[in-house]
């Protein structure tokens, strides 16, 4: 081909440049139902382009080192291009092998520890990526140009390792494998303070005696601060995360998201990769929207909830953890018969429902119930599940259509229009105690008004508290009736209870 | 235990204290139930019935015989000599107004439960009959008003010309108030209220009706009844309802407060200006009216032919349903009565409730009890206060926050410009290209995501996963190194995030195919 070297290298960064926009294409077309599918696909085209791209630049590189003329001790550094080739098309291919049947078989419920173990591949990727863009820096730089790039290197290290740890614990509290209650170590906050002021002073050290002065070459001094620098790291993601309780898990698992995105992004400096950039801080600032919005949707500061330990400075806690007074159940016929004679039904789901997977009998009493001309909504709370728009996806999944899936601020005006609410395994975001009680750990937090509807049936398992570890009022309100036992059990229940005409 | 459960004696009591439903219920709560022969027969609940339910039919002797007797009216002099020390009574005693009984009843050495003496609390609304028969009265309020009104209720265009709907106010807006409402409104009327308490506007218009209110000082209720007003407000109410006289066909008044004269809410002057065929219901006339001119247990009409009705039997003329929903009442006291459901009674007076309805007991009179605060008012009135803030100082106060914030966003806004432009002026070349393009990402990325519904944030997420992936450029980059260490960490790396951009766009989507619209 006719092309010159560096029209070789602009080819590829014009690819790039291809791809980041087919990124950005790709996340604007997931806002909406109606173009998510297209940006799925751009986002697959795009991620398709970047490959190509990279693969092609990677073995030309070796390729090129190995042409007659090249100086034997560069030439030393590269393997041919056929070894070089199966090198990528082995890592990928292992990746393909081991991501796709994950993919295909996850439960939808699961979701939420899926995301968060592919979180913690990329922070260790962007942490290896940080080692090897240390060990090998880029060619031909001033010594301006080397500090900053020691910088990034010790920024993506950190931000990388964090996010490895972080997401591991979060995969682990969410996958019920370590419990999911606050870590509270004495002075925690000044734990973490200390644990960025040597990570600073790390930094620093790094940046000055990292690398050999003259032939630019990592020092063995250089590895042992780097390698501090990710237990840092790991130490930090590790504490940090214990410390967040599993009710908050929606927000550490999008803010762990946007981590991700700013690893890569840190990796884009050191490497000097426009698109990896890009890529970077779009899924970085993504994330961080995404944890803003949870945050807004719980009243609670960002800055609270990234620092942990939600709901342990409140004294009040324990103070109204008892029953409030009496409750009242019903049974599944009971429950049947309400719904049958209700004009309009309102179903607030929860992580309870995820747990008991109930989201297929719930659908099944949806369209039942639409099937008699009864007015069948879902009212969805902002942080219901452990994932962002966690139950929308376990309702679509069961084949409820998105339509009737409200968001709390489309709903909450309806329930006083409403004639029976069920409220499944759903708990702290029904809580009236949010907006009644302003001692409550929960004040504050915009939560779905059922107790207005004339009837609300609780399916819970017990009395127990939410994860708030708050008791509920709503369940010993005059309109509210307890319907124990599992919730799948029980929808069940009154599935054949609506099948057998009384 | 046996619980007996008499033929109410008293005159015109259709009643009775258990249905074969409540009877079963009983039984389920572990005791026995003996019922006297007939005791349903005006609630049209035959003793066959009582007897499938489990029930023994007895006669009037054994049935007061019982250990725990439970009834609607409260004993005559008669009836209570034939209980035995130590019985358990239950039945509406109005403990406030009726001294003499109760020293009667605890010269017995009777154990007495009032039913009208359940405290005002959430969790005791399940037990109180005065709300269960309110709510029946209210219904029958509207029932008999429809009954003797001339015309409809509802408003039609028909060919014989145009109704207009009936105009009904309602005063007081407690749970007969409410039922009231509710029945007038589902028969088509328009439906006006009032109460002394504005909180219960809300209440009002959730039933449909129209809320009027008192144009004057109003006041808080702390025990869940509204209490007697103050001279002012007396003044422009008497305004309001001469005014709606003026207006409407059908009155309900409902101002009722235990153990206290009825308040006088409608003169005779009042009762005057309304138009000929106009129906009142007074639903205080047994404790003297709220209408002047209303006769207890009577229909006056007046001379310019306005019927006033004073029946005090509103929820006796239901009696099935009525007799139904006592009967839910006395299982609900015997919930709490026998915790343990195995048939054993325990009077615990920890339970205000149960110290609440006990009037004697042991030959000692427990009337009144330890006053009950209604659960969430006193938290809710110490908030108020704390909360209590001049408007306008608030206002004010909310104002120079919202300014303040804005100013130091603007201060942080500039001191992060004035950083960035620094440490670009003082970075190698190679950051500053770097930088522009991330500092355009971050921005771009904000705008994309702010829009994106909550239902697909899953996805989203899985997406974003996915893409975040793209750290494998760095990694397929170093692949051909003959360095190990460098080979293996790059070849670690990026098979670790290749996994990621397979599994995330593949799971995100399988989500995606997931969502559909309703066909």
């Amino acid at each position: 081909m006719g092309l010159s070297v560096e029209q070789i290298d602009q080819l590829f960064k014009g690819l790039y440049i291809v791809a980041g926009i087919l990124f950005i294409l790709s996340l604007a077309g997931l806002s909406k139902q109606t173009t998510a599918r297209m940006g799925n696909i751009a986002g697959m085209i795009g991620m398709v382009l970047a490959l190509a791209a990279v693969i092609a630049a990677s073995v030309y590189e070796s390729w090129a080192v190995h042409q007659p003329g090249i100086p034997a001790e560069l030439a030393a550094t590269r393997w041919s291009p056929e070894i070089t080739l199966a090198l990528i098309i082995g890592a990928l291919l292992i990746g393909a092998l081991i991501g796709t049947p994950v993919a295909r078989k996850v439960e939808m419920t699961q979701m939420p520890e899926l995301i968060a173990m592919f979180h913690s591949f990329v922070g260790m990727a962007a942490v290896l990526v940080g080692f090897n863009s240390f060990a090998v820096p880029p060619a031909g730089e001033g010594s301006d140009a080397l500090t900053v790039h020691l910088v990034e290197v010790a920024l993506g290290v950190l931000i990388g390792a964090y996010t490895f740890t972080g997401s591991v614990i979060a995969y682990l509290k969410l996958s019920a494998k370590m419990k999911s209650a606050p870590l509270t170590l004495p002075g925690r906050n000044v734990l973490n303070l200390v644990g960025f002021i040597v990570f600073f002073a790390l930094m620093i050290w790094f940046t000055v005696a990292g690398v050999d002065p003259m032939t630019h070459a990592p020092t063995a001094l250089g590895w042992v601060l780097i390698i501090a620098i990710a237990v840092i790291g790991f130490a930090l993601g590790f504490h940090m995360v214990a410390a967040i309780g599993g009710g908050d898990m929606p927000v550490v698992v999008s803010m762990l998201n946007s981590y991700s995105g700013w690893a890569a992004a840190a990796a884009g400096f050191m490497l000097g990769n426009n698109l990896l950039i890009i890529t970077g801080s779009l899924v970085g600032s993504s994330g961080a929207i995404l944890s803003y919005i949870m945050c807004r949707a719980m009243n609670r500061s960002f800055i609270s909830v990234i620092l942990g330990g939600f709901g342990v400075d409140t004294g009040t806690v324990a103070a109204s953890d008892e029953e409030q007074g009496e409750h009242r159940e019903i049974d599944a016929a009971g429950a049947a018969d309400m719904l049958m004679n209700a004009k309009s039904v309102i179903i607030t789901p929860g992580y309870g429902m995820a747990v008991a997977k109930a989201q297929y009998p719930v659908a099944e009493i949806t369209s039942k119930l639409r099937a008699q001309g009864i007015n069948v909504r879902f009212g969805v709370h902002p942080v219901a599940g452990r994932l962002p728009g966690h139950m929308n996806v376990l309702l679509a999944e069961a084949n409820v259509p998105y339509d009737i899936v409200l968001e709390m601020d489309e709903i909450n005006e309806d329930f006083d229009d409403t004639d029976v609410v069920l409220v499944i395994g759903a708990n702290d975001t029904v809580n009236p105690a949010a907006l009644d009680d302003p001692n409550s750990p929960i004040a504050g937090m915009p939560v779905l008004e059922v107790w207005k509807a004339a009837n609300v049936i609780v399916f819970k398992r017990s009395m127990a508290t939410g994860y708030a570890g708050v008791q509920n009022p709503l369940f010993f309100k005059e309109n509210t009736q307890m319907l124990f036992g599992d919730a799948k059990q029980r929808v069940e229940d009154i599935l054949q209870s609506l099948s057998v005409p009384a | 235990m046996q619980i007996g459960i008499p033929l109410e004696t008293l005159k015109g009591e259709t009643r009775v204290a258990a249905t074969p439903k409540t009877v079963a219920q009983l039984i389920k709560l572990g005791h026995s139930v003996i019922v006297e022969e007939g005791a349903g027969a005006k609630s049209s609940y035959p003793d066959a019935d009582y007897e499938a339910a489990g029930a023994t039919i007895g006669d009037r002797a054994q049935t007061w015989g019982a250990p725990i007797v439970a009834k609607i009216n409260a004993p005559n002099t008669r009836e209570i000599s034939q209980l035995s020390k130590g019985t358990m009574l239950i039945s509406l005693l109005a403990p406030g107004r009726s001294p003499e009984l109760l020293e009667k009843l605890n010269k017995r050495g009777v154990t007495a439960l009032a039913m009208d003496a359940v405290p005002r609390i959430s969790r005791a609304q399940a037990l109180d009959v005065l709300s269960s028969m309110a709510n029946i009265a209210g219904y029958r309020a509207v029932v008999e008003a429809a009954n003797e009104f001339g015309s409809f209720f509802t408003g039609q265009v028909t060919a014989a010309g145009k109704v207009p709907p009936a105009k009904v106010f309602v005063s007081g807006a407690g749970v007969a108030g409410l039922a009231a409402i509710g029945t007038a409104k589902s028969l088509g009327a328009i439906v006006r209220a009032t109460d002394l308490r504005a909180e219960v506007a809300e209440q009002v218009q959730s039933m449909g009706g129209e809320f009027v209110a008192v144009q004057a000082e109003q006041q808080q209720s702390s025990d869940g009844y509204a209490k007697e007003a103050s001279e002012a407000y007396n003044e422009a109410a008497a305004q309001m309802y001469a005014d709606q006289c003026k207006d409407v066909d059908i009155i309900i008044t409902t101002a009722l407060i235990p153990g206290r004269p009825a308040p006088r809410l409608i003169t005779a002057e009042m009762v005057a200006t309304m138009k000929p065929g106009s129906v009142i219901v007074d639903m205080a006339a047994s404790n003297g009216g709220n209408v002047e001119g209303s006769v207890a247990d009577k229909m006056v009409v007046t001379e310019n032919g306005v019927k006033i009705i004073g029946y005090t039997d509103l929820p006796g003329r239901l009696p099935t349903q009525a007799s139904q929903l006592y009967g839910t009442n006395v299982v609900n006291l015997f919930k709490l009565l026998t915790p343990n459901k195995d048939g054993e009674v325990e009077l615990n007076f920890d339970d205000v409730v149960l110290r609440g309805v006990t009037v004697t007991k042991d030959n000692e009179i427990l009337w009144p009890p330890p006053p009950v605060q209604v659960s969430a008012a006193p938290k809710a009135a110490e908030a108020a206060v704390v909360e209590v803030e001049d408007p306008e100082v608030k206002a004010a106060r909310e104002a120079a926050q919202a300014k303040a914030s804005a100013r130091n966003r603007l201060i942080m806004s500039a001191i992060a410009a004035v950083l960035v432009v620094l440490a670009v002026t003082f970075s190698p070349a190679s950051f500053v290209g770097a930088f522009t393009v991330f500092a355009l990402a971050v921005v771009v990325g904000f705008y994309v995501i702010s829009g994106v519904s909550h239902s697909l944030h899953t996805p989203l997420m899985a997406q974003t996963n996915a893409i975040s992936g793209i750290i494998l450029v760095g990694a397929v980059l170093q692949l051909g190194s003959t360095d190990i260490a460098v080979l293996v960490m790059s070849f670690i790396a990026a098979t670790i995030a290749s996994i990621n951009i397979f599994g995330g766009f593949l799971v995100s989507y399988r989500m995606l195919s997931m969502f559909r619209k309703e066909a």
